[in-house]
């Protein structure tokens, strides 16, 4: 080590300082950036939810509402407003769809998941990449021929219309997060409990399961925001009788006399459950997301 | 005596040297058809529900002259423009600084772990509630235009209603919606790499650019790739954001591919001119498949 002068140690640690007095400055206006970026869409959602005044929307360029009130929010729950005379059973179908695109996602995709990684198969990775294919083609590329196909089965106006589309393109992302996440765990697991005579369905349920905990939390999630986001499926497929409330709000744009203080007060209830369903999560969510990145 | 049994039992009893366990060959089959069982709840859903909507559109998509019909329409030309545009920058703009801001996730502030609870909200909004909020700040008078005339007094143009104006507009908000979970991504990843790595290259020292480049970018990189192009597929497919967000106006020119179909099928009633529109993003789609395919069984740079 070589020794340094008090003078050249001085400037050297005077520059370590404002060094990090730069850094800390350029963090906290980051942060203060970031922030306003991620909430100036949500508060723009209450600006309005907030207004008092029903009927066609008044843009007057305020940056509050003078008067702020909950009529907007008491509207929807008490199911007042127009279009929203319905919203418990609208917000019921959103949630039907949404919890059996998740429950149907997590079942297939670990099916397939345990399939590909934990059996001896030998054409396993030809299966992957024939679930990749189907990201070939969007989604909403093929609402027209899957309409079509859905008349056909007679499973027009009919939930599970909506439910099977976004289980076909939920399940490849699930299998690709499972198949990496499988990738770090020990064969010798399955050997052990191949020894012992257990059948594959034995190394499902009590071996692949309980070890792929987190990363099926992810893809509960990755499946529930899926179902959660779709709003052309929904649109195309369901009728009015049938509405869920991503619909809802589209269908407002050709009514400029919505209460769309109402509509934002929807819009912002249905924005809660994916956000509850996050925060229970958020343990496994976490602790996956680490490993399954790692195995890239 | 089925195989089945027999493994079940762990006894081979009746097979012919009784000392001997099942045989691999035999324990192969046998896997074999669990995973035929295993994969056929999801072969079902393929093949019902993807392929066969698939191979019908390639069959209303088949014939030559809704080709002709698509060229001769100007509105095609500028959407497949917007859709070049749209996927540009909403994939690169978006996967470039998510790549960053993870970095500045990483840092252990008490206060930068509360932001990102904040930041990752816009994932968490549904796209179609998140993207009224933006048809609607973008109106006159609406918010965007009040802090203009309340910061610096100037009134704001109709956003809405220029063709480059309204496309950055559904790029922004297609960003703003998306960014944060490919962050979140990318954190993850960084958060496996070894701390000392940059500890000791700060002794030898590399200063924050140069760890950049020089550790964590390398490490990243498959992972970066794989990312971009699975966004580039699902941005191509994105039809909330310009439907709700600019609407595809004014008149049309703002709209992507996934919109222009829906016009021709829905609106003006002609669903093989439609389905022709979207598929003629193929010849783009398959080969970013075929790489997505290659990357991501390969594994380049491990730690």
């Amino acid at each position: 080590m070589t020794v340094l002068s008090l003078p050249t140690l001085l400037s050297r640690r005077s520059s370590y300082r404002l060094r990090r007095v730069m850094v800390e400055t350029g963090s906290a206006v980051l942060g203060v950036v970031l922030l306003i970026w991620s909430l100036f869409p949500i508060y723009n959602m209450f600006l309005i939810a907030l207004d008092p005044e029903e009927g066609e929307i008044e843009f007057a360029g305020n940056l509050w509402t003078p008067e702020p009130s909950l009529d907007g929010f008491l509207d929807v729950i008490t199911q007042r407003a127009r279009y929203l005379e319905d919203f418990w059973r609208q917000f019921g179908n959103s949630i039907f769809i949404g919890l059996l695109t998740m429950v149907l996602t997590v079942l297939i995709g670990s099916l397939v998941g345990f399939a590909v990684s934990r059996l001896r198969l030998t054409r396993a990775r030809l299966l992957t990449d024939l679930a990749l294919l189907t990201y070939m083609i969007p989604a909403s590329f093929l609402i027209v021929p899957y309409y079509r196909i859905m008349h056909a089965y007679g499973l027009t106006d009919n939930l599970w219309s909506v439910i099977a589309a976004q289980v076909t393109f939920a399940t490849p992302f699930a299998i690709l997060i499972l198949q990496l996440y499988a990738n770090l765990i020990p064969l010798e697991l399955d050997d052990a409990a191949r020894v012992d005579g257990a059948s594959p369905i034995h190394m499902y349920l009590r071996i692949y399961l309980p070890v792929m905990v987190p990363a099926l939390a992810v893809v509960a999630i990755y499946a529930l925001l899926l179902a959660w986001n779709d709003y052309l499926y929904q649109a195309v497929l369901l009728s009015l009788k049938n509405m869920t409330v991503s619909m809802t709000q589209g269908q407002l744009f050709a009514d400029v006399d919505a209460e769309w203080n109402a509509m934002m007060a929807a819009a912002i209830i249905y924005v809660l459950p994916p956000i509850a369903l996050l925060f229970a999560l958020r343990r496994y969510v976490a602790a996956s997301l680490t490993m399954v990145s790692a195995g890239v | 005596m089925s195989t089945e049994q027999l493994v079940g039992t762990g006894l081979p009893a009746s097979v012919k040297s009784p000392r001997r366990p099942p045989g691999r060959g035999q324990l192969r089959r046998l896997e074999l058809r669990w995973g035929l069982a295993f994969v056929a709840p999801y072969a079902a859903v393929f093949l019902f529900f993807f392929a066969y909507p698939f191979v019908y559109a390639l069959w209303m998509a088949a014939k030559p002259s809704l080709y002709a019909d698509l060229i001769a329409d100007p509105r095609y030309l500028s959407t497949v423009i917007n859709t070049l545009v749209f996927v540009g920058f909403g994939v690169n703009v978006k996967m470039f600084l998510a790549l960053l801001l993870s970095g500045f996730f990483l840092r252990r502030r008490w206060w930068i772990k509360a932001l990102l609870a904040v930041y990752v909200l816009p994932w968490l909004i549904a796209a179609a509630q998140a993207c009224i909020s933006f048809h609607w700040m973008l109106q006159q008078q609406g918010l965007i235009d009040g802090l203009l005339s309340g910061m610096f007094d100037i009134d704001g143009p109709i956003w809405l209603n220029d063709r480059w104006m309204a496309v950055a507009a559904n790029i922004v908000a297609y960003i703003w919606k998306w960014m944060p979970f490919w962050t979140v991504i990318f954190l993850a990843a960084r958060m496996t790499i070894p701390r000392n790595i940059y500890d000791s290259a700060e002794i030898d020292g590399a200063n924050g650019i140069r760890c950049f480049v020089h550790i964590t970018f390398p490490v990243l990189a498959n992972l970066y790739l794989v990312c971009t192009l699975l966004s580039t597929l699902w941005t191509l497919g994105d039809f909330t954001t310009v439907f709700i967000v600019s609407g595809g106006g004014p008149s049309g020119y703002s709209d992507v591919l996934a919109t222009l179909g829906f016009h021709y099928a829905f609106d003006t009633a002609r669903p093989g001119l439609g389905v022709a529109a979207v598929m003629s993003a193929l010849p783009v789609l398959i080969p970013v498949v075929i790489l997505l395919m290659r990357r991501f069984q390969t594994r380049e740079v491990r730690i």
